[in-house]
């Protein structure tokens, strides 16, 4: 067994191997590539030759019926209010969390007597309670905000409450006897030091509120993307759902993108 | 000594400690409280808020009658094979991987990337495919499950100290002995941690995959007394599966420990 070809291993091949692989060995992002292509590959083979073209399309299917998709009439209309609810979820979430996450981080006795409470309900399996939301919230775009944000609050909560208590206390103490008033000390003191957990807690918050709405519009739709992706199933019509569930796919990617670049570059002055 | 001593000073006094207890049951009794009051005082609608004897009524009918039997033996089923196929594949597809540094830098960006997208989109996909019953409950779970066991497993077995390896090697370690010694030892913490967020995850997405889509299971039949607004079962079903959660996740955790500390 090769235990550790690595360093050592790469090198000796990159000496021995013929100018292609040593090429590529020095390159991984390009084997990366290649494997992405080489899995296209073969679901393009199977979903052609081997399996049942009314339930998977091969990707190329795929790709011709973007347009198609998004010509059907409502796609772009419920793609926009999915984003929308994402949004209006994520940023009740951050102000929500953010204030409980202060609050519970500032005081040593309410980080005692309520962090565990926070803690008890971020362990709950949110899931089981959906269809409540839907009862409370009704089934428009209310309910999936509402999901989003119960699941992306507790992250950004305890990110916050963790960022806080982490907070010097000769600082704090130091601002108070050179006479700052409390929002000073906030601005100054807390803000600055919150900043990199801060941004943690919006990564982990993002994830979850993408979780949340997306998974009460699975759930129950009328105009969302949910109800596009039952329509499709029901419809058959794959290479229209996997076009859809892909977008989705790629916008999750690309927000969660956004908020790790602000993570990596508010948190690099500590770090 | 010095650890002594700022565990001394550290230590909240006594009375601190006793009252953040104290919020933390007054908390749980108030929220009692409320959900009488809300229901027998002020009349919110038994729809939207049932009352909370009525679901300890039914919280006890449904255990003593034993109809949960059926639908738990659904949910556990698929979970546990979700969290079988998704450990046997993540543990070794993830082992694999870590054999090689170049493996890692090929395949650790492409796990991570997958692992940000909320794959649960992709369950109407593998409803169409895999039809409503439980197959498609286990691919989905076993899917979630896979992406943070295969990257602790890599992360785990990948950063194992280079120079237990290299000495453990001059000192003449079969293979064998090196898995057993070195390897295992210093990869086991990640990768149960690993295992035990796959384990969550799955869980959760069985039990969420049935609430979206299904014939069977808890996740059903809490979506099936919502619709048909049998409030109090449903709120006794949702302290019922919110109990074995947490009881599959005491168990976890135990066992984790456990073998940690083997």
């Amino acid at each position: 067994m090769a235990v550790m070809d690595t360093d050592a291993g790469v090198a000796r091949a990159a000496t021995t191997e013929g100018p292609l692989k040593r090429w590529l060995l020095a390159r991984p992002g390009v084997t990366r590539i290649a494997v992405i292509a080489l899995l296209i590959g073969s679901w393009e083979f199977a979903a052609r030759f081997l399996l049942d073209r009314d339930f998977i399309s091969p990707p190329s299917a795929v790709l011709i019926s973007l347009g198609a998709l998004l010509a059907t009439p409502g796609v772009p209309k419920a793609l926009g209010l999915t984003l929308y609810e994402i949004a209006i979820g994520f940023v009740l979430a951050s102000l929500i969390g953010v204030t409980v996450g202060l609050v519970v981080g500032l005081g040593r006795f309410a980080h005692k007597s309520f962090m565990p409470i926070v803690l008890l309900l971020y362990g709950l399996p949110q899931i089981t309670i959906l269809p409540l939301f839907v009862l409370l919230f009704g089934i428009g775009p209310a309910s999936k905000i509402a999901f989003g944000v119960s699941h992306g609050m507790f992250p950004i909560m305890i990110a916050v409450a963790a960022g806080v208590q982490k907070i010097d206390p000769v600082l704090m103490r130091g601002a108070r006897s050179m006479g700052a008033s409390p929002p000073q000390i906030l601005y100054h003191v807390i803000f600055p030091h919150m900043v990199p957990s801060f941004f943690t807690g919006l990564r982990l918050g993002m994830t979850g509120v993408l979780l949340g709405v997306l998974l009460a519009e699975l759930y129950v739709s009328t105009a969302g993307i949910g109800y596009f992706t039952s329509l499709f199933t029901q419809n058959l019509q794959p290479a229209k759902l996997i076009g859809l569930v892909s977008m989705l796919a790629l916008i999750a990617v690309v927000l969660n993108t956004i908020v790790r670049r602000a993570e990596t570059h508010y948190g690099r002055w500590r770090a | 000594m010095n650890g002594d001593l700022r565990e001394h000073f550290n230590r909240e006094p006594l009375a601190i400690r006793l009252a953040s207890h104290g919020v933390q049951v007054a908390f749980i009794f108030g929220v009692f409280i409320l959900w009488f009051l809300a229901t027998n005082v002020w009349r919110v609608s038994s729809i939207l808020l049932p009352n909370p004897f009525d679901v300890w009524r039914q919280l006890i009918e449904v255990i003593r009658t034993g109809e949960f039997i059926r639908d738990l033996r659904i949910t556990l089923g698929e979970f546990a094979a979700a969290f079988a196929i998704a450990t046997v594949l993540g543990v070794a597809i993830g082992y694999a991987i870590s054999r090689s540094r170049y493996l890692i830098k090929v395949f650790e960006p492409l796990f991570a990337a997958i692992y940000a997208i909320p794959i649960i989109l992709f369950l109407p996909l593998y409803v169409m495919v895999w039809g409503l019953g439980p197959p498609s409950k286990i691919a989905l779970g076993a899917t979630i499950g896979f992406f943070p066991i295969v990257l602790n497993t890599v992360v785990g077995f990948g950063n194992v100290d280079r120079t237990l390896i290299a000495a453990a090697r001059s000192m003449g370690a079969s293979n064998l002995q090196m898995f057993r010694h070195v390897l295992l030892p210093g990869a086991l913490p990640v990768v149960l941690a690993g295992l035990r967020m796959g384990f969550t995850v799955a869980l959760l997405s069985v039990i969420g995959s049935e609430t979206i889509a299904s014939l069977a299971g808890l996740g059903h039949r809490i979506v099936n007394l919502a619709e048909n607004m049998e409030m109090a079962r449903m709120f006794a079903y949702i302290v019922f599966v919110i109990a074995i959660v947490a009881l599959l996740n005491t168990a976890i955790s135990t066992i984790e420990a456990y073998a940690r500390w083997q």
